[in-house]
């Protein structure tokens, strides 16, 4: 099958297209033009490859996991090494990509929305570089969270706006950051940081990290000879995942293997598993699966990893899953964490809490595929920034 | 078929004047004191009420509609109570329709929630946001229950687009008088009367200016030119606000009062 999944309006299947206010139509469509015209124009791809060779590290090396792979079944374990890039997470990918598209589109200001502060990071980052007004929208429950990107993003130069609607967390920045793209949309380009949200952004961000997939297939295929059995990923809104999964689609033979947070387990009640624990609907302005409630209501998200911690799922992720093509299993936070403790002491990387979420899967899923199965995991971010909530867990005095 | 909303702008354009439209989520500020709140308002002489389908996630509406629409689902606001405060306000002999985000219709059923509008006496919806391209089913469903599909437009809504809108619009256009969130604002800006002179273009359905409007004078600048003035925040603060419930009844009671004036002296 083709890894061109969508129609001109930006549907997977019965998902995705827009469901937003009319006033935001114009800009989605001169957004939708300016994509467009960069994927074929030369010099905007140049310039884009250039800031990832000089400025983001890419591209990114693979890592063979050994000592952790003989706690997954002896599966050869390889890892997308995206928490070497700038910033620490594959967010800079997406991010340096809108910038450029921001600066041909003639605006001076950016919005951003961030749960974990990894896309609030990449984004100030990114605006710095370019000389762009960044404002970056965060849930007041994340700021605490996550106080030290919150500080991150201030010296980078961006303003930090701490959201206290609904749930206070990554969902309300959203809903903020829409109301004020509604109101600046002639002057402020809205750098959305997932694969969700109304046509063009989940085929435009998924485009700007392609390049993970389109990299370590060719990685893999000169270290290994051959392609992986199964390649995995966290999912919360689902850019890491639709980042290495693209180029893989139209591999029959590889297992496109999505973790989703589970919280404290989907029979709780308490969890971010969209896909494995929702239902469809709309929010933020695409079709896809959500948690909702009966009345249609969107529904708190948990999880241990604010950058999982969504009620919302990209719609090409949905459609995978619908068409059989990925699947989706939900790792609760006990898992994660535990995954997160072994993975540091047996390959001296400490990972993101989200990256985490695909490191348990891989011990199951190697478990289930036997020593002669090769995993590719995307290791999509560091952990420095979840060390304050990695050491309350574990009980480590700070 | 002509709906009770039809009847009303017809009434009103024989009277060479604008329509005076309220909006109030259902549920809010309770469900009994939103019946009292409708029955109030159209007391006081507006044409037409919206009743809003509170929503969790409202990004058309500013800081006053999301408190209220967080107290509403707080009390447990759920489709039911919509149809119930719809009924009571077309009860009252005033036009009633639906303001609601597109996913609790969704999850209702396409269906269902149009046919349950028209069971309740309602007019039509209005969508703030579903866009045409996503209006199939929805446009089928109106039809079949013979309801009108209100569409929002903005400012910055293209003539080409604004074509394409209106062709699937009933009842009247929605035309959001700024480029913004639903709240009172001191200026209503230009920009509406500049966008009613686009829209007036593309079709002959009356078209109604929301989002700003909260004084005699603003509605009386606004029904100059648009054949209705939709008034929503203005009244919510007054019943946030307000110390007792009674309070807030004489207070929305007032203030529509002084607005069915405004709307009667703008031409």
């Amino acid at each position: 099958m083709t890894n061109q999944l969508s129609d001109v309006l930006g549907h997977f299947g019965q998902y995705g297209g827009r469901f937003v206010p009319e006033a935001l139509i114009g800009a989605l469509d001169e957004l939708e033009a300016a994509h467009n015209a960069a994927k074929t124009d030369p010099v905007f791809q140049a310039e884009l490859a250039e800031l990832h060779r000089t400025y983001t590290g890419r591209p990114s090396i693979i890592t063979e996991a050994k000592r952790f792979s003989e706690h997954a079944g002896g599966a050869r374990i390889l890892l997308k090494r995206e928490d070497l890039n700038h910033t620490g997470s594959h967010k800079i990918n997406n991010v340096l990509g809108q910038a450029l598209l921001t600066k041909k589109m003639g605006k001076k200001r950016i919005i951003a929305e961030t749960g974990a502060g990894q896309h609030g990071v990449a984004a100030a980052t990114a605006a710095a570089l370019m000389g762009l007004e960044c404002v970056v929208y965060m849930g007041e429950e994340d700021t605490r969270r996550q106080a030290l990107n919150v500080a991150r993003m201030k010296l980078l130069g961006a303003e930090v706006f701490p959201v206290t609607s609904g749930s206070r967390t990554l969902k309300d920045a959203i809903n903020e950051a829409m109301r004020d793209w509604v109101t600046n949309v002639a002057t402020t380009h809205y750098m959305l940081g997932t694969v969700a949200g109304p046509h063009p952004f989940p085929t435009m961000v998924r485009d700007f990290h392609k390049i993970i997939g389109e990299e370590s297939r060719e990685q893999v295929l000169a270290l290994t000879g051959r392609l992986p059995d199964a390649v995995l990923a966290c999912v919360g809104g689902g850019s890491n995942a639709i980042g290495i999964f693209h180029a893989f689609i139209p591999d029959a033979g590889v297992r496109l293997i999505g973790l989703e947070a589970g919280g404290d387990g989907i029979e709780t009640g308490r969890h971010a598993a969209t896909i494995s624990g929702g239902s469809e609907g709309v929010l933020h302005g695409t079709r896809s699966y959500v948690l909702q409630d009966e009345n249609g209501q969107t529904v708190e998200s948990h999880s241990i990893s604010a950058g999982l911690d969504y009620p919302g799922v990209g719609p090409e992720h949905a459609y995978l899953h619908d068409i059989g093509r990925a699947e989706y299993r939900a790792v609760n936070d006990d898992a994660a964490m535990a995954a997160f403790s072994l993975f540091s002491r047996t390959e001296g990387i400490i990972p993101a809490i989200e990256t985490a979420h695909a490191l348990a899967g891989a011990l199951v899923i190697g478990n289930e595929l036997g020593p002669d199965a090769t995993l590719l995991i995307n290791l999509s971010g560091r952990g420095d920034k979840d060390v304050q909530t990695a050491a309350d867990y574990f009980g480590i005095p700070l | 078929m002509s709906t009770a909303l039809d009847v009303v702008f017809e009434k009103t354009r024989a009277e060479n004047r604008a329509a005076l439209i309220a909006y109030i989520p259902a549920g809010f500020p309770s469900k009994s004191g939103c019946e009292k709140a409708i029955k109030a308002l159209a007391d006081a002489g507006v044409d037409a009420i919206e009743i809003g389908y509170p929503y969790s996630d409202p990004i058309m509406d500013g800081p006053t509609i999301q408190e209220a629409a967080e107290i509403s689902i707080k009390g447990g606001t759920n489709a039911a109570d919509v149809f119930s405060a719809l009924k009571v306000a077309s009860a009252t002999g005033v036009a009633a329709v639906v303001m609601t985000y597109w996913n609790p219709i969704e999850k209702y059923g396409v269906k269902e929630f149009a046919q349950s509008i028209a069971d309740n006496g309602g007019s039509g919806v209005i969508t703030p946001d579903l866009t045409i391209e996503e209006s199939g089913r929805w446009l089928e469903a109106v039809g079949n229950s013979g309801i009108n599909p209100i569409y929002v437009v903005a400012p910055s809504t293209s003539d080409a687009r604004l074509t394409q809108v209106t062709s699937k619009t009933g009842g009247f256009v929605y035309a959001a008088s700024v480029m913004g969130v639903t709240g009172a604002r001191t200026n209503v800006s230009v920009d509406a009367s500049a966008l009613v002179a686009r829209v007036k273009k593309t079709t002959a359905l009356p078209v109604s200016v929301g989002l700003g409007v909260s004084t005699r004078e603003q509605a009386k600048q606004v029904a100059a030119y648009a054949d209705g003035v939709i008034v929503g925040s203005a009244f919510i603060k007054l019943l946030l606000n307000a110390k007792s419930e009674q309070e807030g009844l004489d207070l929305i009671s007032a203030l529509a009062k002084e607005l069915a004036l405004g709307v009667r002296e703008g031409r």
